[in-house]
């Protein structure tokens, strides 16, 4: 079998450099691969260029990054609830490329299914469309959007197995599995590793081939950002 | 003047359909779900990525892994489904979710939608609203009938950046709900109950088209 596991994510990151451009999957705080961000912020390199769709909060997440100043651009979707991104970005320390959620999915799928670009009809007719190519299809106007590739994609699953393959929980899945697809090297963290055959081929979600690395993480805090509950 | 958010998601909620899937987004949106008529179904998507999403958990059944596009936590009903985010966009621009509810900051007399962007301000981003208007079938602007500073955000054309273009097709505000022609013009359908015409003329900038000298009060 090929060797995929690694011990942690120290060494599931060690040869992600300064500048790197890496995916990191997780909507707001559910399903971030929290042990490998803190190998990032362990690791002190910077300039990174993040593409994720949201930034965290200001003390977890994506956050961590940002307080360090590792991070040179966000390409992301929504980046409110975070007061130093707000910092960074109004003195332009920051960079930000604000993406329509969709397409943000789908140019990470493109890249990992071999598809250059597409046409959609979000975006049309606003500042996204700005210099896009737009193109009608049955008389409604579309614009064409790329693949967005990226040197490393960090995603977090609830199970894998030592083959790569993942099982993912809830609404955790969200972008994992389309950045999971777009790595050049996709590093995997799961909840739980087994041993293969462990898992039912019927429920995985991510086939082995997308993923590099795996190791099982510690200590998740998997924060809750707006705890919300019926009173009733 | 007129109804209360509470009363704007009451009435949006008499227009969903047996059997359509919708998408509620965030702030009145939201409370529509709490006003379904009895024997109506309709199951709730949120993109992030749930279709079945049920009430907010009691405090024992609060599960980090489960939350909804206002990253709330949430219950999944008998029959919900998790997919990741590709499949959710699919479900929305190929237009499998019937009905989209959404708050805005203005609607133009055209249909076009601004929600996202205020120049000047810290701006957080269109997280999935451009999808979900440029697709859906039915767009539905839950929103006040005019901002903080007493201006109408029922305009010619919108002021603010765009969200989508030619897009919304009715509004519900705490005075009226109206219907977007396709030549362009707000139709008044009905008033707010204790809201005169006048009233509602005055608080709409863009071209109020009223059809009938007897416009209904709604119904709540």
């Amino acid at each position: 079998m090929i060797k995929k596991t690694v011990l942690n994510a120290s060494e599931a990151c060690k040869d992600i450099k300064n500048g790197a451009t890496i995916m990191l999957g997780g909507f707001g705080l559910c399903g971030i691969p929290e042990n490998c961000i803190e190998a990032l912020v362990n690791m002190k390199i910077n300039r990174l260029i993040c593409i994720s769709n949201n930034a965290g909060v200001d003390d977890f997440g994506l956050g961590y990054l940002l307080k360090h100043k590792q991070i040179k651009k966000m390409i992301s979707s929504y980046v409110g609830e975070n007061e130093e991104f707000e910092r960074q970005m109004l003195s332009g320390e920051l960079e930000v490329d604000l993406i329509p959620q969709g397409s943000l999915a789908e140019r990470c799928r493109a890249a990992g299914a071999g598809i250059p670009a597409f046409y959609t009809p979000a975006g049309f007719g606003t500042e996204v469309s700005e210099g896009k190519e737009v193109r009608a299809f049955n008389g409604k106007p579309h614009i064409l959007e790329t693949a967005l590739n990226a040197d490393f994609a960090i995603v977090k699953a609830w199970k894998g197995d030592t083959a790569g393959n993942l099982i993912y929980k809830g609404t955790a899945r969200n972008f994992n599995p389309l950045m999971a697809m777009a790595g050049k090297i996709t590093i995997a963290e799961v909840e739980e590793l087994v041993a293969p055959g462990d898992l039912d081929p019927n429920q995985i979600h991510t086939p082995g081939i997308f993923v590099q690395r795996i190791f099982e993480g510690s200590n998740y805090e998997k924060r809750i950002e707006q705890r919300t509950i019926n009173e009733k | 003047m007129g109804i209360d958010k509470i009363g704007i998601a009451k009435r949006i909620a008499q227009e969903l359909k047996n059997g359509w899937y919708v998408n509620l987004g965030i702030g009145i949106p939201t409370l529509v779900a709490n006003y379904i008529p009895k024997d109506i179904n309709v199951e709730f998507q949120s993109e992030n990525g749930i279709l079945g999403m049920g009430p907010f958990p009691a405090e024992k059944n609060v599960d980090a892994d489960l939350i909804n596009a206002g990253k709330q936590t949430i219950t999944a009903l008998p029959g919900a489904v998790y997919f990741d985010s590709s499949m959710s966009f699919a479900m929305i621009r190929g237009k499998h979710v019937q009905l989209t509810v959404l708050g805005a900051m203005e609607v133009s007399e055209n249909g076009d939608i601004a929600n996202w962007k205020i120049p000047g301000k810290m701006v957080k981003g269109m997280g999935g609203a451009m999808d979900l208007v440029a697709s859906a079938e039915n767009i539905i602007v839950a929103m006040m009938h005019t901002n903080k500073k007493g201006e109408s955000k029922l305009l010619e054309n919108c002021s603010l950046p765009l969200t989508g273009v030619n897009c919304v097709k009715k509004i519900v505000t705490n005075l009226a709900v109206l219907n977007i022609l396709p030549n362009g013009g707000f139709e008044l359908l009905e008033r707010a109950p204790g809201v005169t015409v006048e009233e509602i003329k005055y608080a709409t900038k863009g071209k109020l088209i009223v059809n009938s000298s007897k416009i209904p009060e709604m119904q709540l």
